[in-house]
């Protein structure tokens, strides 16, 4: 005999149908302008590039080859290629950097902010999130005035005596990375935050009661305590970071290319819709496998408070 | 006038499968006020919902004066509910919350006001008409979600817990207003707490619920004297338990012989059994004296002062323990200490002899 | 007497944390100031003047790329605020649906999918659209901010909605209202201080957007943002410096009334 329960009723039924009729704008938009398009990135990344941008339909696996690899022109022999290898690494690298450079400042950052009473922490915070909220173009448009051959920075040391001739910061590696820290930031600093505050000073002061140094503290109490914010925080700016397109733009000057700059090189002058195709599928990839990991982690490190 | 006959509801299926009402029936009457009482989880909010229409039933009816309840959503239901949160509008004045099932009635303009201003006066809430009931304190909220729950002049009130967030002082009084409001307007209250001595002061009725099902109903005496199974006793007010044996069961009087070997008369509940059985006995219903003649001995194992009256703690022989509380009234002070070989006595028909 | 023990205190955390608030802020503040240089440089200050702003005012350029922003902007936020309030009105307060993880990650996809892997996929897709329909006009851009912007304007509506008492509802279907009258008399005005975050929140993400608009939009569609990017390959003048002034005193006083909309009692 049928179990009753398991009958949905008629509001039951009525409940489920208006939920799918809620939902179904905003589905539409995603799935028209989000999901969907992926789905034909995909696709064409198995296709043969067409002369003139765009693709023939003709099934072909160039474009996932061409992503690291290439042929010699003369002997047809396979070899890696260089070019986009050392984007890649580049990417990853600065990336890195990026995401270490902002646990830098920002754990020390976030740390000071909720160790501030709690009526100013408000305050405090609004100080990083309002550069979180504000244009990244300007953002990155601010710092490149600033290191420029004839911005502020260089312009001042010069009138001071420290230097003669302007140092070449912008369009080089460094300048992307201080470019990408300097956006990304407040991305670090947030998570973090969320941390520290829920942070119990009752275990700081029973550490200092064991004997433990100022450094112990930190190393053995706070930072075990913080890891989910840490991780969190990695993730935030490492993501961003893999995948930036305009602040290696414009501090890289189309010298020195990031990943997010070769895809766009392709559906450019590179004319090759398939390889850009293939190289976003790549990127998004590594992404996922990052946000899987954090999954993963924070899953593990998920520390029960109070 | 509500006949809920059957109810059953089930929440998840297969192995989480739980059932919060189980075979539910129970005839609340005109005018009277009713009350459900168990401890949490017992099924008695999930009861109240149900009546409210916030709870569907997988199983069983609802009706009102014989129309189906169940049919109609609970917008259409001539109840209304004081909720435990109280869940007075934030964004109202406390005129406009006690307004709002009026205007949702379409009831004209003239009306309203008139029985807000009523309402308003019968919880003496005038002065705050025009507060935000953010701005008011837990006591006078409870009487706004009272007024406006009053106001559109439903058959039945239900009142979920309302008095749990007060504090112990507010409560008392806020138990003698219900009562008199209930009183006054002659509406039906069904009532829900797990507060024993709530139910006891202001019900007419008491169903006492556990694990989804009524185990039993009845006024508010019966239910202390005449507890029908141990978790009723148990859970209202305190009493001693003694295993013994029924010898002969004729109506509502059992013979019983007490583990001392002496025999006594007792009430038997409906449905009590002969044979080894539990003798209910409320802990002021018995007295405490000296071991000859007692109906049972032992040995006083402690002494517990309350101010109004003491506690004695006896370990019989036969290691039970059994408590007799005794009035701290002048000239009833027993010369007993700790240690002192003690007898129990009661009179006939005062224990209850219980159904399990 | 000696000084209590701080627990709290780390050596060198504080005067990290003010060098880094320093450097959050100072280049930002440097391109305000040079905003206002009378000269045509961004790093030797020559006196004020409201020159570049003047200059901003009647480039017709600038003019166009700035309308053109804000009635994407409009339409953006406007769209993406609608569908997430309906969205997170089937997503929150309701027992865990079948397909329900499937709906949260469609819905905060924008917020994991690198821009310029969205943009890329756009490209291809609107590219398409444009051939086969030969219509070129902003709708594509809308739809696009539209899309990006609902995980930002459906999060502090779910936030807000999640912290709402259900027994308010319950309350108002108890004391006679309609399913209708329910969401217009008690839902929507407990609501409306997470839609207005939502909506603002949206209106600033499409605002500041660049990489997608880039990629979407066809010849003559140039926003501000782009506009701006395009204007890097020439000379700087400190009439970038004026555009991005005002672009960040919009964004700044969003965000600021952001913060205190959000903290809205109930």
């Amino acid at each position: 005999m049928a179990d009753v329960s398991e009958v949905p009723s008629a509001r039951e039924r009525a409940i489920v149908r208006n939920r799918w009729l809620l939902l179904t704008p905003a589905l539409a938009i995603l799935i028209f302008a989000a999901s969907g398009p992926l789905l034909i990135t995909l696709t064409y990344s198995f296709l043969t590039p067409g002369d003139y941008g765009g693709v023939e339909w003709k099934f072909s696996t160039d474009a996932w080859f061409n992503v690291i690899l290439q042929r010699d022109i003369f002997d047809d022999t396979l070899m890696f290629a260089d070019a986009h290898l050392s984007i890649l690494w580049r990417s990853v690298k600065l990336s890195l950097m990026t995401t270490i450079g902002a646990i830098i400042l920002g754990f020390p950052t976030a740390y000071f902010i909720a160790t501030r009473p709690k009526a100013h922490r408000d305050f405090w915070m609004l100080l990083i999130i309002i550069p979180f909220w504000t244009n990244l173009l300007i953002r990155t448009f601010a710092v490149m005035e600033l290191i420029r051959n004839e911005g502020t920075l260089n312009t001042l040391l010069m009138a001071v005596g420290i230097i003669d001739d302007p140092i070449q910061i912008l369009y080089t590696e460094t300048a992307i990375m201080i470019g990408m820290l300097y956006v990304y930031l407040p991305l670090m600093v947030l998570p973090l935050y969320a941390s520290m505050e829920r942070l119990d000073f009752s275990l700081v002061e029973a550490g200092y009661d064991l004997y433990a140094t100022r450094f112990a503290v930190l190393r053995r109490i706070i930072l075990p305590l913080v890891k989910p914010g840490l991780i969190a925080g990695s993730i935030l700016v490492f993501v961003p970071s893999l995948g930036a397109y305009v602040t290696p733009r414009v501090m890289g000057g189309g010298k020195q290319l990031m990943l997010g700059n070769l895809i766009e090189l392709q559906f450019g002058q590179g004319r090759n819709w398939p390889l850009g195709a293939a190289l976003s599928i790549t990127l998004l990839a590594i992404v996922m496998v990052a946000l899987i990991f954090y999954v993963r982690a924070a899953g593990k490190e998920e520390v029960p408070h109070g | 006038m509500i006949e809920i006959r059957n109810v059953s509801k089930a929440y998840g299926a297969g192995k989480s499968r739980f059932l919060a009402l189980d075979d539910v029936s129970v005839t609340i009457r005109e005018n009277e006020f009713f009350t459900l009482l168990g401890p949490s989880g017992c099924g008695k909010t999930t009861l109240l919902r149900t009546i409210a229409g916030f709870v569907d039933p997988t199983d069983g009816s609802v009706s009102m004066n014989g129309e189906d309840l169940l049919k109609l959503p609970p917008h259409s239901r001539p109840v209304n509910t004081v909720f435990q949160s109280y869940a007075l509008f934030p964004h109202l004045t406390v005129r406009q919350n006690i307004a709002f099932g009026l205007e949702m009635l379409g009831k004209p303009k003239a009306e309203i006001t008139r029985t807000v201003d009523d309402m308003m006066a019968l919880v003496q809430m005038t002065a705050m008409a025009d507060r935000q009931t953010g701005q008011i304190s837990g006591g006078q909220q409870q009487r706004v979600a009272l007024a406006r729950a009053l106001a559109p002049k439903p058959k039945v009130l239900l009142l979920d817990e309302p008095l749990s967030a007060l504090d112990f002082k507010l409560r008392k009084d806020m138990q003698i207003e219900l009562k008199r409001l209930q009183t006054e307007t002659g509406i039906t209250f069904v009532f829900v707490t797990h507060d024993q001595e709530e139910a006891l002061t202001m019900s007419d009725r008491v169903a006492v619920m556990k694990a989804g099902s009524i185990r039993q109903i009845g006024s508010p005496r019966d239910i202390y004297d005449r507890p029908a199974e141990r978790f009723v006793a148990d859970f209202i007010g305190d009493t001693n338990f003694i295993p013994v044996e029924v010898s002969q069961i004729a109506g509502t009087v059992a013979q019983i012989k007490l583990p001392s070997g002496k025999m006594i008369e007792a009430r038997a509940v409906e449905g009590a059994t002969g044979g080894a059985s539990t003798l209910a006995v409320r802990p002021e219903h018995a007295t405490l004296g000296i071991a000859q003649d007692a109906l049972m001995a032992g040995t006083l194992k402690n002494i517990v002062y309350f101010g109004t009256d003491t506690h004695y703690h006896v370990d019989l022989d036969g290691a039970d323990s059994f408590v007799v509380r005794a009035q701290n009234t002048p000239g009833n002070k027993l010369d007993f200490s700790v240690g002192d070989a003690v007898g129990i006595t009661f009179p006939p028909q005062v224990g209850q002899v219980l159904r399990d | 007497m000696a000084k209590a023990f701080d627990v709290r205190k780390q050596w060198g955390f504080t005067t990290i944390a003010i060098i880094c608030f320093v450097t959050l802020y100072l280049p930002v503040i440097l391109l305000v100031i040079y905003s206002f240089n009378a000269g045509s440089s961004v790093a030797i200050w020559e006196g004020v003047s409201l020159r570049w702003y003047r200059s901003a005012w009647e480039n017709t350029q600038v003019q166009e790329a700035t309308i053109r922003s804000l009635v994407i902007a409009l339409w953006a936020s406007g769209i993406s605020t609608s569908a997430a309030v309906l969205a997170a009105l089937a997503t929150t307060r309701v027992r865990p649906f079948k397909g329900y993880s499937a709906v949260f990650a469609a819905i905060n996809q924008p917020l994991m999918v690198p821009e310029i892997v969205t943009a890329v996929a756009l490209l291809i897709f609107f590219a398409g659209i444009k051939v086969q329909t030969g219509y070129t006009g902003l709708a594509y851009i809308i739809i696009a901010h539209a899309a990006f912007c609902i995980p930002f304007a459906y999060l502090p509506i779910r936030a807000r909605l999640t912290g709402m008492d259900l027994s308010l509802e319950q309350a108002a279907a108890d004391l006679y209202a309609t399913p209708f009258q329910v969401f217009r008399r008690i839902t929507l005005p407990q609501l409306w201080p997470g839609i207005l975050a939502g909506a603002m929140l949206a209106f600033v993400i499409s605002l500041d957007d660049v990489v997608i608009t880039e990629f979407v939009k066809s010849a003559g569609q140039d926003t501000l943002p782009t506009y701006m990017l395009g204007q890097l390959r020439r000379n700087i003048t400190p009439e970038v410096n004026a555009i991005s002034t005002v672009l960040l005193g919009i964004s700044v006083t969003m965000v600021i009334a952001f913060f205190f909309v959000s903290r809205i009692k109930k």
